[in-house]
């Protein structure tokens, strides 16, 4: 493979060491959280789970923002095969991040709250978090001048800086008194923007995924070819009118569970053809197994397959009702973030930062234990949510307590491959870490 | 391939579709509820600043070690719940509310009660995939 490295890389390799600190982070608070699982109480009185749960998520979200941010920036820069324009931006930008992420931990760690699930931070970081994706917005646009003659992950990027901006932003309109006080409205919005939000994420990250398939390919055949804009357009439709399938059970108006039904099942288009591509995407992964990055984006197309067959059911009304508010929907999450996200952006890094032979055999280890203790903590994940729900609806005046005793012996399980997952992460970042030595 | 035309007046109509969607959601009133009172409003901020959310769900969406809160002042009485209030559990911290703030958040939970019914089984299920409240 050739490896494209120009002089400018190095700050926007930042972000993808920044992102891996936090993915760090995000696997110790996880780890801790899960432990809340394992044995009750544990953290009662010290640390409690409103502040573990929240450390947990935003370090993983803020790794996946970092590191997508980095693998655009650092792309766009081999696609435009020149340094990027406004360089100085993109400190301001890192810093800009770097800063309100730090803050929001250890405010959480005082107990300082939003309190809106998953982006659980004091609104007034907020402010800095838009700030930042402002100036990331500049440079990306004073970068991409036009969408005329692009590759389709310019699109991606392009839908997903702006659509992310947007989400952003919504996400804040409990700000709003009018709005926050009508709870099914305020959860309806909320729902609506977290929705697009993972959508535009997923934009970048998928719109680098890619860019790096054609690299490793040798051409870019694909990203200018005609079903490769039909996917962007139906991912961004889904992007865009999917969410509803959050909501299904919120008595909102009846319009927005019936769009989000009939938009996510168009996302069977995708299943199928991946079990219609799987014969050739397997030759090409035996052709290309050995190169590093294509090994995570392999691993990524397995979990993308697991995850989509999962989310596809739960868009299902009537199925969703049996498996909404369980810990099935905390698979998907899992399955979605670690498996498809993490191994892409890992995918990114090991391009991005120059590696040797020298750590090939741990990367190897740690590869395969990632991918098999995932395996367990997603399936575990999946029982004790079946579980929940068989006691759901055959006890409708259940104990909840009685009930978490009956998970108990699955959240050991959870607990023990949530360490082994944490321990093959460890074997995969080291060797970045050391790469970033020698370059 | 698709001409660049074509590729644009896709982009452009989808969005304006999902600025005119996104529009109807900001201003469309969900008439069947009530807004919360002042009091339940205070206790709607009390529930996000001591994030009950990382452990409780309100319509199955939220933490999963406490229970769904939705529907809990219709099934339990005032004294139970404000006893975890003021208590917590062995899992549940203690947040040294004070009585205001418990009955705040009382208030919320009682308002939370009466914009729908929360548990999955109640759910009418429809061959066509659809689900209703009965
Ligand atoms: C660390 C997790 C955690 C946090 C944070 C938390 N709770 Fe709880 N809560 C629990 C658990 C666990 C139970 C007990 C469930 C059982 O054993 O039945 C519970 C029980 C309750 C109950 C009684 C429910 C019932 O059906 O008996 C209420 C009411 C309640 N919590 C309200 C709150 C409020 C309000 C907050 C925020 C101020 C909050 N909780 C924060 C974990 C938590």
């Amino acid at each position: 493979m050739e490896q494209y490295h120009n002089h400018n890389t190095k700050h926007t390799a930042s972000f993808i060491i920044a992102g891996l600190f936090l993915l760090l982070a995000a696997l110790l608070f996880g780890l801790a959280a899960a432990s809340e699982y394992a044995f009750p109480g544990l953290w009662r009185n010290t640390f409690s789970f409103e502040k573990l749960r929240p450390l947990h998520v935003s370090s993983a979200v803020f790794w996946i923002i970092l590191a997508a941010m980095g693998s655009v920036l650092s792309f766009l820069q081999q696609h435009r095969e020149e340094k990027l324009k406004y360089g100085f931006l993109v400190k301001w930008q890192f810093f800009m991040f770097l800063f309100s992420f730090t803050a929001i931990l250890i405010s959480y760690c005082f107990g300082i709250f939003g309190g809106r699930e998953y982006w659980e931070f004091h609104p007034v970081f907020s402010v800095f978090i838009a700030a930042g994706w402002g100036i990331f917005m500049i440079v990306f646009l004073s970068n991409v001048k036009t969408l005329k003659q692009q590759p389709v992950y310019v699109w991606m990027w392009f839908t997903g800086v702006l659509f992310f901006l947007f989400t952003y932003i919504e996400s804040n309109l409990w700000l709003i008194p009018a709005l926050r006080n009508d709870l099914i409205k305020d959860m309806t919005v909320q729902w609506k923007s977290y929705g697009s939000m993972v959508g535009s994420w997923n934009m970048l990250i998928y719109g680098s995924s890619v860019f790096l398939m054609d690299k490793i390919a040798g051409n870019k055949k694909y990203s200018f070819s005609t079903i490769a804009f039909a996917l962007y357009f139906l991912g961004l439709f889904n992007l865009m009118f999917n969410w509803g399938h959050h909501i299904y059970t919120l008595p909102t108006q009846p319009y927005v569970k019936h769009i989000g039904y009939a938009v996510s099942m168009t996302e069977l288009f995708i299943f199928g053809r991946i079990i219609y591509l799987w014969r050739s995407s397997l030759s090409t992964a035996r052709k290309n197994f050995h190169i590093i990055p294509f090994k995570f984006l392999a691993a990524a197309d397995a979990w993308i397959f697991l995850t989509l067959g999962l989310a596809i059911a739960m868009s299902v009304p009537a199925l969703n009702v049996y498996m909404h508010g369980t810990h099935t929907v905390v698979a998907h999450t899992m399955g979605a973030t670690i498996g498809i996200n993490s191994m892409l952006l890992l995918a990114f890094a090991y391009d991005i930062i120059p590696q040797t032979n020298a750590f090939k055999k741990q990367i190897n280890r740690g590869y395969l234990l990632l991918n098999s203790s995932l395996a367990v903590f997603w399936l575990t994940l999946i029982i004790a949510g079946f579980i929940k729900s068989y006691r759901q609806f055959t006890e409708p005046q259940f104990a909840y307590g009685d009930m978490m005793k009956s998970l108990h012996p699955w959240f050991y399980v959870f607990f023990i491959s949530g360490c082994f997952l944490a321990a093959a992460f460890f074997m995969v970042i080291l060797p970045l870490f050391k790469g970033l030595k020698r370059g | 391939m698709i001409s660049f035309r074509y590729k644009l007046f896709l982009l452009v109509t989808l969005s304006a579709a999902f600025l005119s969607y996104s529009a109807l959601l900001y201003f469309a009133d969900s008439k069947e509820t009530q807004p919360a009172n002042a009091l339940a409003q205070k206790g709607k901020m009390l529930w996000q600043q001591k994030n009950c959310t990382a452990c409780h769900q309100l319509y199955g969406l939220g933490g999963h070690l406490g229970p769904d809160l939705t529907n809990v002042y219709a099934t339990r009485t005032e004294e139970h719940i404000t006893t975890y209030l003021k208590y917590g559990s062995p899992v549940m911290p203690d947040y040294n509310l004070s009585a205001e703030e418990q009955t705040a958040l009382l208030e919320f939970l009682k308002y939370v009660n009466t914009t729908g019914v929360a548990h999955p089984a109640s759910f009418l299920k429809h061959t066509n995939g659809t689900i209703s409240q009965p």
